[in-house]
């Protein structure tokens, strides 16, 4: 392993980092210092949630395949058939196993025929390059530029998210793109990437381009009154939204259809890493569910606490915390199909003390502009 | 800001304690809403409980973390502070007047020999913010 593995390293945008009391730096997925918070994980969620926040996902990973033959190589390894894009589009996506489990969630953009973006887990990012280079074949004219160390990204997102970016980048590209819309722009003279995407249940936005930009514009949105936020605020959000978390809802043992996410896996197309294995599982049936649960008093489920029916344990909860927006603990688990049905009552061991959660509606909490 | 007031007496678990004739008023210190971040709930005895010193009372839950709440003295849970109940966050903007979390009517006055001094407990979390 080389330097990089054992030296943490730091985001473009650690430099400007808006540092105060209360801010509580961590190390995360081989970076030496994410913001936990840069003032409350409470203050931070509903800055987005009412107004505008931001969040330094630099962290994750950006891998740019190019070539006549991008699409081909992506269609061998995702779930989700990216012949199926039109130019400046993209789509939520996973890599499987050829068993079908889980190796990763990724987002993949296509700018053109011949050139597409993925932006994957930072934990996974090196695991999965190097999937998508054990793919590539002899015959295929494709390359991937892994571009996560020279350039920025930075996650903007809530309601007025897309008022303050057009002041920034101008309205004709931010409220041009549709759901999930991307485009190419110039950013002071340098190329960048915008994408209408996120990971809070909110309208936003995700911008790549290069360091000395990515400080300017983090440094502009925040004399624009954006609250910067942390991981903190970014998991409650997520949880609220019923996002998946790579590594706690997901891994290489949860199949595409029990963790509900059947609506990217396109099995009719072309053969891809895993397809064997996924059309065995669909014709046989999820055996679990990934369920939303909200808990009917006070008390916090948290990653790993066991769920009990009938005095006898049934699951364990795979994200759960605090919602902020519904006052109330809110959580995820698989349960077999009988105890999945919307009402279901069960309960939490809350160190020692049963919390009684009820099986709820997916997702959590969504905001109305995203709502169809 | 984050000064620990010398009218009061601290355990190393990081609860405060103020007494005023035989009745103590029992809160957490600066440096442990600072440590646990957004308050969520408390779970606290039922007034009347009998408690203990150093013994468990009941639970802080943040958004991120949980921590146990230790009593600093002996005596009969005779208060809970209402606003705490409704809203645990305002020990996170005032850990040591409106953020009390209860009153307690000492059966052993003597027991407070057993706490910290404010300059004590600066020292104990001066230390363990090296580590």
């Amino acid at each position: 392993m080389g330097e990089k593995d054992t030296k943490p390293r730091l985001t473009c945008l650690h430099q400007v980092y808006p540092i105060g009391e209360h801010t509580k730096l961590v190390p995360f997925a081989g970076w030496g210092e994410m913001p936990l918070q840069f003032v409350s994980m409470l203050m931070e969620h509903r800055a987005v949630r009412q107004r505008a926040g931001m969040f330094d996902v630099s962290h994750m990973g950006r891998l740019w395949v190019n070539g006549a033959n991008a699409a081909a190589l992506l269609r061998k390894a995702l779930t989700y058939n990216v012949r199926r894009l039109k130019d400046r589009q993209g789509h939520y996506a996973l890599l499987c196993q050829e068993d079908g489990g889980i190796i990763d969630d990724v987002f993949v953009y296509r700018l053109n025929g011949r050139r597409f973006l993925i932006i994957d887990n930072a934990a996974n990012a090196e695991k999965d390059h190097e999937h998508f280079a054990g793919l590539v074949e002899q015959w295929m004219w494709v390359t991937l530029e892994d571009c996560q160390m020279e350039t920025a990204m930075i996650a903007l997102q809530g309601p007025e998210a897309a008022r303050i970016l057009s002041e920034m980048l101008g309205a004709a590209l931010v409220e041009g793109l549709p759901r999930h819309g991307c485009a190419e722009f110039d950013f002071r003279g340098e190329r960048a990437f915008i994408a209408q995407s996120g990971y809070t249940g909110e309208n936003g936005y995700e911008v790549v381009l290069g360091p000395d930009e990515g400080r300017a514009l983090w440094e502009q949105l925040i004399d624009s009154g954006v609250q910067p936020c942390g991981l903190g605020a970014r998991d409650t959000l997520r949880l609220e939204a019923a996002l998946a978390l790579y590594g706690n809802d997901i891994d290489t043992s949860t199949n595409p259809f029990e963790a509900g996410l059947d609506w990217v896996v396109n099995l009719d197309d072309e053969p891809f890493v895993g397809r064997k294995a996924l059309t065995r599982m669909k014709a046989v049936g999820a055996q679990r569910q990934l369920v939303c649960l909200k808990a009917t008093t006070k008390g916090i489920m948290r990653d790993g606490f066991t769920v009990w029916h009938n005095n006898q344990v049934v699951s364990r909860v795979t994200s759960g915390g605090f919602s902020p927006t519904l006052d109330v603990s809110i959580g995820m688990a698989y349960l077999p199909p009988k105890l999945a049905a919307q009402g279901t009552v069960l309960e939490i061991d809350v160190r020692g003390k049963l919390l009684p959660v009820e099986v709820v509606g997916h997702p959590f909490y969504q905001a109305p502009s995203l709502r169809k | 800001m984050g000064e620990s007031l010398s009218d009061r007496r601290y355990t190393r678990e990081h609860e405060w304690v103020s007494v005023n004739g035989d009745t103590a008023t029992v809160g957490i210190t600066h440096f442990a809403q600072e440590l646990l971040g957004d308050l969520v709930y408390f779970d606290l005895p039922d007034l009347g409980t009998m408690v203990r010193q150093f013994a468990k009372i009941g639970e802080v839950e943040s958004v991120k973390a949980v921590s146990d709440i230790f009593s600093p003295v002996s005596g009969e849970v005779i208060e809970i502070n209402p606003i705490v109940a409704e809203s645990a966050e305002v020990v996170n903007h005032d850990p040591y007047d409106k953020g009390w979390l209860l009153k307690v009517k000492l059966t052993n006055p003597v027991e407070l020999n057993n706490l910290l001094s404010a300059a004590e407990y600066n020292t104990l979390i001066a230390e363990s913010e090296k580590h």
